[in-house]
C-alpha cells in the first residue's frame, strides 16, 4: 500500500519539501513566468513558482499588494496570458478561459441590465445547454436560494446593493460547477459586517459543494478562516511562493470556534511575521 | 333580482375602493408643491419667455420704426414732401401695400400663425370636398384599371409638416440601418476600427449640401428610367447620410469600450460570439448607440430645412423657401412660425428618443 502511494508521487520542483500523489492534484502550477514588457526592458511579475492545490483543497493566497497574487489568479482564469511554465487541471494544459474554472471577481460584475436570475442563467445555459428551460431556471434558483436571495430573482442587478450583488456572484459561479473556483479578492469592496456574512454563505455553500478554491485575500483573518492552506506570497518583482501554512482546524468551521481555538494565534502570527518581513 | 342588487351592491362597493385607493396614490404622487419649487420650476420659466417676448416686440418696433423713416425719407428725396406725407399716412393707416418690411412682431407672427391654420383648415375641407366628389369615378377608374384621380392642389402649412416628418424618419431609419451595424461591427475588430477611422474623419464634417450634390448625381442616374418622384429619395437619403455619423462613431466607441469585467464574464463562460454579441456588448453600448441616435435625429432635422430647400421637395424648407422668394407683406411673419415649429418639433423628437432611451437601457441616468 504504501509503495503505491510511493509510485503515484511526481518528482516536484516544490518551494517547500512537500510532494503530492498526482491523482489528488486539481491544480498543478509549474515554472510559472509571467513578463510585462515595458520601454525599460521585461518586469518580471512571477517566475518559478510553483504551486499544487489538491481536489477540494481551499487554499487562500495572501501577500503584498502588487506582489502579483492577482496576475496569478488571471492567468489559471486564462485571462491573462502564460508568458512561461504551464497550469494544469486535472494534468490537462489550460487552453484560455473556460466554465471549468469559475471566477469570483473583485467587482461583482454583473450586468446590469439583467435580473438577478438571469446573470445566473446566462452561465448555466452554456454549461448545461441540454438542460430544459425550467430545469436551468432550478439551478439558477437553487444557488440563488442558498446565497440567501429568495426575494431578489427578478430584481435589476443594478437595483441590488454591493453585498447583494456579490452573492449573486458567488451563485453564478458556483451554478456553473466548476472544477475549480478562482475568487479575487471577492469581498475586498464590502464593509466588515457585510464581509464576515459572506464568507460565512461562501463556506456554507463550499462545505456542500467541496469545489476545490484559490482565494485571493489581504484579510489575515479571513485567510485562516476559510483555508484548509494559507500560501504566503513574496513580495514582486519576481514573486514566487514565500511559505505555506497548513490550517488544520477540523470542517465545518463556526467563527467562534476558529477564533477560540489555541492554534488560532500562533496561525495568525506565523502570517503577520511573514507580511512584515 | 335580489341577487343582482347585491351584486351591483358590491360591485359599488369594489369600485370605491378601487378609486379611494387611487386617490390615495394619487395622494402619495403628487407632494405638497412648495413655492419655491412652483417658482423654480413655472415661475421662472414663464417669466423668461415674457420677457424674450417683451423684448422681441421691442426690437421688432424699432427695426420697425427705422425702416419706416428711411421710407418716408426716401419717398422725401425722391418724390418731395407730398409723397412723403402721403407715405407716413399710409404706414400710419396700416396699408399692406406700404407697410415696411422688416423683422415681423410677436402678434403678426401669432396672426400669421392662425392664417396658416385657418389656410390649413381649408384646404382639408377641399381635400374632403374633392374626396367625395371623385369617390365614383375613381372607383369607375379602378375597375378600369386606370391609375385613381388624386388632389392636386397645393399642400396647406400642416401637410408640409407630416412631408418633413416623413422625410426625417426616412432619412433617420436609413442612418439606423447604416450606421449600428457598421458601428458595431468596427466597435468589434480594432483592425477595422482603424482601417475605417480615416473614412469617418473625412466625411464627417462634410457639409450637408455637399451630400445633397452626390447622392443627387447618382439617383439622377439610377431614377432615369422611372417616372417617380426623385425629390423625396434624394432628400431622405442626403438627411441619412449627414446624420449616421454621430450614430456610427458612437456605436463604435460604445462597442469597444464595454466594460472589462463584462468581456472577462462572458470569456469565463465562453459564450458564443452571437451570445456575446447580444447578451453582452449590445446592451451594455445601448446607453451610447442611443446618445448617437438622438444626435443623429436632431441633426437629421437640422440639416433636412437645408436638404428641402435645395432639393425642391416639399416639406417645411421648400415652404420657408418659397415664402422668402414670396415676398408678400406676410411672408416675414410666416418664415418665423416655421422656424417657431421647426424648433419645437425637433424639441419634441429629441424628447420621445430620450423617452425610448430610458426605457430601454439599464443606464436611467440618461438625461437631456
Amino acid at each position: 500500500m504504501e509503495m503505491q502511494i510511493e509510485n503515484k508521487t511526481i518528482n516536484i520542483p516544490h518551494e517547500n519539501g512537500i510532494s503530492y500523489p498526482s491523482d489528488r492534484i486539481m491544480l498543478d502550477l509549474r515554472d510559472l513566468k509571467k513578463v510585462y514588457p515595458t520601454p525599460k526592458g521585461d518586469y518580471v511579475v512571477l517566475e518559478h513558482l510553483n504551486l499544487q492545490i489538491l481536489k477540494e483543497e481551499f487554499v487562500t493566497i495572501i501577500g503584498h499588494s502588487g506582489c502579483g497574487k492577482t496576475t496569478m489568479l488571471s492567468m489559471i482564469a486564462g485571462l491573462n496570458p502564460i508568458s512561461d511554465g504551464n497550469i494544469a487541471v486535472l494534468g490537462n494544459p489550460i487552453k484560455g478561459p473556460g466554465p471549468d474554472r469559475g471566477v469570483i471577481f473583485q467587482a461583482p460584475s454583473l450586468m446590469p441590465w439583467m435580473t438577478a436570475l438571469q446573470n445566473v442563467l446566462l452561465g448555466v445555459n452554456r454549461v448545461f445547454p441540454h438542460a430544459s428551460k425550467s430545469q436551468q431556471k432550478e439551478i439558477a434558483k437553487y444557488y440563488l436560494h442558498k446565497v440567501g436571495l429568495d426575494g431578489a430573482f427578478n430584481k435589476k442587478a443594478n437595483e441590488l446593493s454591493q453585498g447583494m450583488q456579490q452573492r449573486v456572484g458567488i451563485a453564478r459561479a458556483f451554478a456553473i460547477k466548476p472544477k475549480v473556483l478562482l475568487l479575487d479578492e471577492p469581498f475586498g469592496m464590502l464593509d466588515s459586517l457585510t464581509r464576515g456574512e459572506l464568507q460565512d454563505i461562501l463556506i456554507e455553500i463550499w462545505n456542500k459543494e467541496k469545489i476545490t478554491a484559490v482565494m485571493i485575500t489581504h484579510d489575515v483573518d479571513e485567510a485562516i478562516f476559510l483555508a484548509d492552506r494559507v500560501v504566503m506570497m513574496t513580495s514582486g518583482p519576481r514573486a514566487k511562493i514565500g511559505d505555506v501554512l497548513n490550517i488544520d482546524f477540523e470542517r465545518p468551521r463556526t467563527r467562534k470556534a476558529v477564533l477560540e481555538h489555541e492554534d488560532y494565534y500562533k496561525y495568525r502570527k506565523h502570517l503577520i511575521d511573514f507580511l512584515e518581513h | 333580482m335580489k341577487q343582482s342588487i347585491t351584486a351591483t351592491k358590491v360591485n359599488d362597493i369594489k369600485w370605491a375602493g378601487v378609486v379611494k385607493s387611487l386617490l390615495s396614490k394619487l395622494k402619495v404622487k403628487t407632494p405638497k408643491l412648495e413655492f419655491k419649487t412652483v417658482f423654480k420650476k413655472f415661475i421662472i420659466p414663464i417669466i423668461s419667455i415674457l420677457l424674450f417676448i417683451g423684448l422681441w416686440h421691442m426690437g421688432a418696433k424699432a427695426l420697425y420704426n427705422i425702416e419706416a423713416d428711411y421710407k418716408i425719407q426716401k419717398a422725401l428725396t425722391d418724390q418731395g414732401q407730398e409723397a412723403a406725407d402721403a407715405m407716413e399716412a399710409c404706414i400710419l393707416s396700416g396699408d399692406i401695400s406700404c407697410q415696411p418690411n422688416t423683422l415681423p412682431s410677436p402678434d403678426q407672427v401669432w396672426d400669421s400663425f392662425n392664417t396658416l391654420i385657418a389656410d390649413h383648415k381649408k384646404i382639408s375641407a377641399d381635400k374632403l370636398e374633392f374626396k367625395e366628389k371623385t369617390v365614383a369615378i375613381n372607383e369607375k377608374r379602378k375597375a378600369e384599371g386606370k391609375d385613381p384621380i388624386t388632389y392636386t392642389g397645393r399642400p396647406s402649412f400642416v401637410d408640409q409638416i407630416f412631408t418633413s416628418l416623413e422625410t426625417v424618419f426616412a432619412g433617420f431609419l436609413l442612418a439606423l440601418i447604416i450606421a449600428v451595424p457598421i458601428g458595431i461591427i468596427i466597435g468589434l475588430s480594432e483592425t477595422l476600427r482603424n482601417s475605417f477611422n480615416w473614412l469617418i474623419q473625412v466625411f464627417k464634417p462634410v457639409s450637408p449640401v455637399v451630400w445633397l450634390l452626390l447622392v443627387f448625381m447618382i439617383v439622377k442616374t439610377m431614377t432615369k428610367d422611372s417616372n417617380q418622384d426623385s425629390a423625396f429619395i434624394i432628400s431622405f437619403i442626403s438627411v441619412g447620410l449627414c446624420s449616421m455619423w454621430a450614430t456610427l462613431v458612437n456605436t463604435a466607441m460604445g462597442v469597444s469600450s464595454v466594460d472589462k469585467d463584462y468581456i472577462n464574464v462572458a470569456k469565463v463562460l465562453k459564450l458564443g460570439p452571437f451570445q456575446k454579441v447580444f447578451k453582452v456588448i449590445l446592451p451594455s453600448s445601448l446607453p451610447l448607440i442611443f446618445t448617437g441616435l438622438r444626435i443623429t435625429l436632431s441633426v437629421a432635422w437640422m440639416v433636412l430645412i437645408a436638404i428641402e430647400l435645395l432639393a425642391q421637395s416639399p416639406g417645411l424648407g421648400s415652404f420657408v423657401w418659397e415664402e422668402f422668394q414670396n415676398g408678400a407683406n406676410d411672408s416675414n411673419s410666416k418664415i418665423i412660425v416655421a422656424m417657431f415649429i421647426i424648433g419645437i418639433i425637433g424639441f419634441l423628437l429629441d424628447r420621445i428618443m430620450l423617452v425610448i432611451q430610458n426605457m430601454v437601457s439599464f443606464n436611467k441616468n440618461a438625461t437631456a
